[in-house]
């Protein structure tokens, strides 16, 4: 990655490190660790544009009345976003962009891709040319998504652009008669292409894991990210074809006249949301395990001690796995079930902060007692336990049908999911990027800046969805572009942590443009003897083709 | 490239044109379906897009597999990295039942449920009468009005028959390989095609008979359109799997003609055998339930 791609025969790398030309090498990939580059490329991309939008709700939200999605603005001239309908539009895209093309590509393209075969022993995936196309079919997913934006879709015509049900898409907002343009279609077959991808990686990730360990790295001696990246991968390939089949019925619905969520035929809404909400929780899993995993090394590499408990660690994860299969109704308690369900499924969620508990207090476990270095890295990792933790207590909160009645669709739904996925899994990514920064890229990152960015994230990220908490107690609903006078004091207080954030990310730019011009050179091991999973026994950046010789792994200690 | 430092047996790949190739075109046929459904910038409905799409598609499938069989003679596929594909085939399957429980799923929902459209559920006049005659003296049982079921005793008993002889014959082909005797590989293979031909020829006879006689589609029945939906989507779902799998046997046919397979290493005849088991068992499945069990 340090040198371009040049033929240059480098006499101190292996014979085997000799890396095609540039077209061949980027777009024609078969090498894990290129592919993990494009996806943490376009995860960068797409989290700048997914920030950028928030940017529009929260100076929409800074004040009541309406400010940026109104008739004259300068998206209302552009023709995108526009009006009250631009505002739900928004906060689609959002989701979507975060989710689907920040998130996942991050944790798992990028950091899966990267090091899951290198901490396993493997020279590089089962499959790299499917590993291949399933970031391509990410890259096309993300097209049909952004020419949906241009598209005729709100309920008022064709001059309203893009999709604005909601990354949920509920019927009947989703039919024909709450969007009636092609903008939603091409948002279905968005998910149709990103699904497909996801599926494929998980393919790939379970058969690399099982098939390709090397010599002595059992299951039970497997680093913690590994093990993470194979729960969300069972959960990817299990829940997302049912995703699959509930968004292909909406498509139905909507062009070829059947009526599974129509009330007219028999058909009730309500079911897609039961089949989206069984895709859409393990989804939600998908998007913090690979974080867990993460978070484990890092704790454990800056408190020099081996994971406390590594096998609860590892087992805690299949557990919340399996559980989060089972869950999937506590986002619909208020659509009328019955008192029975909903006991069930208030008893099933509060089961999952058992696992999640026992992970958490590992964390702590590992820290105990340890050598602590408060570097980049172990600051995102505090900060995610911290936040984390705070997101997944107002989760015990709303898994109570009961409260949930009242808090259901408020702001406080909003501060807590950010809690658990804006300021748990973004700073587990943030925290992946430090950690194997050197090692990925071959150059050091300028401590000072990266502990700037991490300060300001800190700050930034509460002062926005602290108050969001209070904005759901007191009553205001998600999703609306505009709210009474009542409402003003913490919504200013929230836009003005979403400038603190903004910064944050332009030092997170500043910090890598730095060290891009520096090129300070990086070492194999820049932590030190807390760091002992495989990934460190090899150069930074790591040789283009690792392992020709596999590794044997022979201590019970040394690797997780 | 030298390779001989390579200490391993795993299948380092070159670098291909497919994956983007595939993605590209898939861009092609995905925008091109909305321009055949709905129509998009100004273009009329056209299925010109989409056609050319699907070409491009259908050729990358040509072209990666291919690349794959020339790599498994080049002895690329050694033991470890068949244990992969099995692996990986066995995954793939995995993920393709979860597809049908999205269907099993909304037929279950409305077939177990059906009382409750009867009931307070719905707002609609029409539809909770249409949804009434549930434990009524209709010979449908809790059909909606209006929808007369396919009899599970005909059409539908003959196919789930053939599915089952094909899951022998594909047996004995597999066996026929295994023992070297290729002859009677070809003989059992050609009947498994032909007997998949055959079950979906039958099932587009049975699909032209409830429409043409208008089964599902009547008047009566205008307020049980969910019973129509869910019935051709899975059953077309799978009609569209047995095309699949029969394509799929199809391929491996002309390959053992064309001299491929050894009675040691033939695992694209074995992932076609798989996937062929997985599309027999749904079959059971749907008979089971919607013809049988929920069916007249």
């Amino acid at each position: 990655m340090a040198s371009n791609a040049s033929v240059v025969h480098d006499h101190h790398h292996d014979d085997h490190d000799h890396k095609p030309g540039f077209f061949a090498r980027w777009f024609l990939s078969t090498n894990h660790k290129d592919i993990g580059t494009l996806y943490l490329i376009f995860a960068i991309f797409a989290g700048l544009l997914g920030g950028a939008l928030s940017g529009l709700i929260r100076w929409e939200l800074y004040e009541p009345g309406l400010q940026v999605f109104v008739q004259g603005s300068l998206l209302d001239q552009l023709n995108v976003f526009e009006g009250k309908h631009g505002y739900n539009s928004v906060v689609t895209a959002h989701a979507v962009l975060m989710i689907f093309f920040m998130v996942m590509p991050a944790m798992i393209g990028g950091f899966g891709n990267w090091f899951v075969p290198i901490m396993i022993g493997a020279p590089d995936m089962a499959f790299p040319r499917l590993n291949n196309i399933s970031f391509w079919l990410l890259v096309a997913s993300f097209i049909l998504l952004m020419v949906s934006i241009f598209v005729p879709g709100g309920p008022g015509g064709a001059s309203e652009h893009g999709f604005g049900g909601g990354w949920t898409m509920y019927p009947p907002m989703s039919a024909n008669k709450g969007s009636p343009g092609a903008a939603f279609d091409l948002i279905i077959f968005s998910f149709h292409l990103s699904g497909a991808s996801s599926i494929l990686g998980a393919i790939n990730f379970i058969t690399t894991i099982f098939n390709m360990r090397a010599p002595g790295m059992t299951l039970h001696r497997m680093p913690l990210f590994a093990w993470s990246v194979l729960v969300t991968a069972f959960l990817l390939l299990l829940s997302l074809p049912v995703f699959a089949g509930a968004i292909t019925m909406l498509l139905t619905d909507r062009n070829f006249g059947t009526a599974f969520f129509d009330p007219a035929g028999g058909g009730d809404p309500v079911m897609y949301q039961h089949l989206f909400w069984f895709f859409g929780h393990p989804e939600v899993y998908i998007l913090i395990l690979p974080g867990f995993g993460i978070i484990s090394h890092v704790v454990s590499t800056f408190s020099k001690k081996p994971v406390f408990g590594y096998l609860a660690m590892a087992y805690a994860m299949v557990a919340i796995g399996f559980v989060g299969f089972i869950v999937w109704a506590h986002h619909m308690y208020t659509v009328g079930m019955g008192f029975n369900l909903r006991a069930y499924f208030v008893m099933a969620t509060m089961v999952i902060a058992v696992p999640t508990g026992v992970k958490i207090f590992s964390w702590i476990a590992t820290m105990w007692g340890g050598s602590l270095d408060f570097k980049v890295p172990m600051l995102w990792a505090i900060g995610f336990i911290f936040l984390f933790t705070v997101g997944g207590v107002t989760g015990v909160v709303l898994s109570n049908a009961g409260i949930d009645y009242s808090l259901h669709d408020t702001y406080y739904v909003v501060a807590h999911f950010h809690y658990v996925l804006s300021l748990g899994a973004v700073f587990a990514i943030f925290c992946g990027f430090y950690y194997w920064y050197e090692k990925m890229f071959g150059i050091k990152y300028n401590e000072l800046l990266g502990q700037i960015h991490f300060w300001l994230m800190f700050v930034g990220v509460n002062v926005i969805f602290f108050p969001q908490h209070f904005l759901g107690l007191q009553g205001m609903p998600r999703r609306y572009v505009d709210y009474p006078e009542g409402f003003a004091y913490w919504n200013k207080i929230s836009t003005i942590g979403y400038v603190i954030t903004a910064i944050g990310v332009v030092v997170f730019l500043i910090m890598i443009l730095e060290s891009v011009i520096r090129r300070r050179k990086a070492e194999a091991n820049p932590w030190g003897e807390g760091a002992t999973t495989l990934e460190w026994t090899l150069s930074s950046p790591p040789p283009y083709h690792q392992f020709s010789e596999l590794p044997v792994i022979k201590d019970e200690d040394g690797h997780h | 490239m030298s390779n001989d430092a390579v200490k391993h047996d795993y299948h380092i790949i070159n670098p291909s044109p497919w994956p983007l190739l595939g993605s590209l075109f898939s861009v092609v046929m995905f925008i091109g379906l909305v321009i055949w459904m709905k129509g998009l910038f100004g273009i009329e409905k056209t299925p010109v897009v989409f056609a050319g799409g699907l070409l491009g598609v259908l050729y990358v499938m040509w072209g990666w597999w291919a690349d794959v069989i020339k790599e498994s003679r080049a002895g690329d596929h050694t033991p470890v990295v068949q244990i992969g594909l099995r692996y990986g085939m066995i995954m793939f399957i995995a993920s393709e039942v979860m597809f049908f429980v999205a269907w099993f799923w909304v037929f279950f929902e409305m077939a177990l449920f059906h009382e409750h459209r009867a009931g307070v559920a719905s707002a609609i006049e029409e539809v909770r009468t249409a949804w009434a005659s549930a434990g009524s003296t209709d010979p449908n049982g809790w059909m909606p009005a209006g929808v007369e079921a396919v009899s599970a005793w005909q059409l539908p008993l003959l196919n789930t028959l053939l599915l089952l002889l094909s899951g022998t014959t594909v047996t004995w082909a597999h066996h026929a390989l295994q023992e070297g005797d290729r002859n009677g590989a070809k003989w059992g293979l050609f009947l498994t095609v032909i007997l998949g031909a055959i079950f979906t020829s039958v099932q587009a006879f049975e699909y032209y008979h409830i429409v043409h006689h208008h089964l599902f589609f009547n008047e009566e029945a205008a307020n049980a359109g969910l019973y129509g939906s869910a019935f051709f989507m899975a059953t077309g779902f799978h009609g569209f799997h047995v095309l699949i799998g029969t394509i799929f046997l199809l391929i491996c046919l002309i390959r053992l003609m064309r001299g491929g397979f050894t009675p040691q290493k033939h695992f694209g005849f074995e992932a076609a055998a798989w996937y062929w088991h997985f599309v027999d068992v749904v079959w059971l499945f749907l008979f089971a339930f919607i013809y049988v069990i929920f069916g007249a």
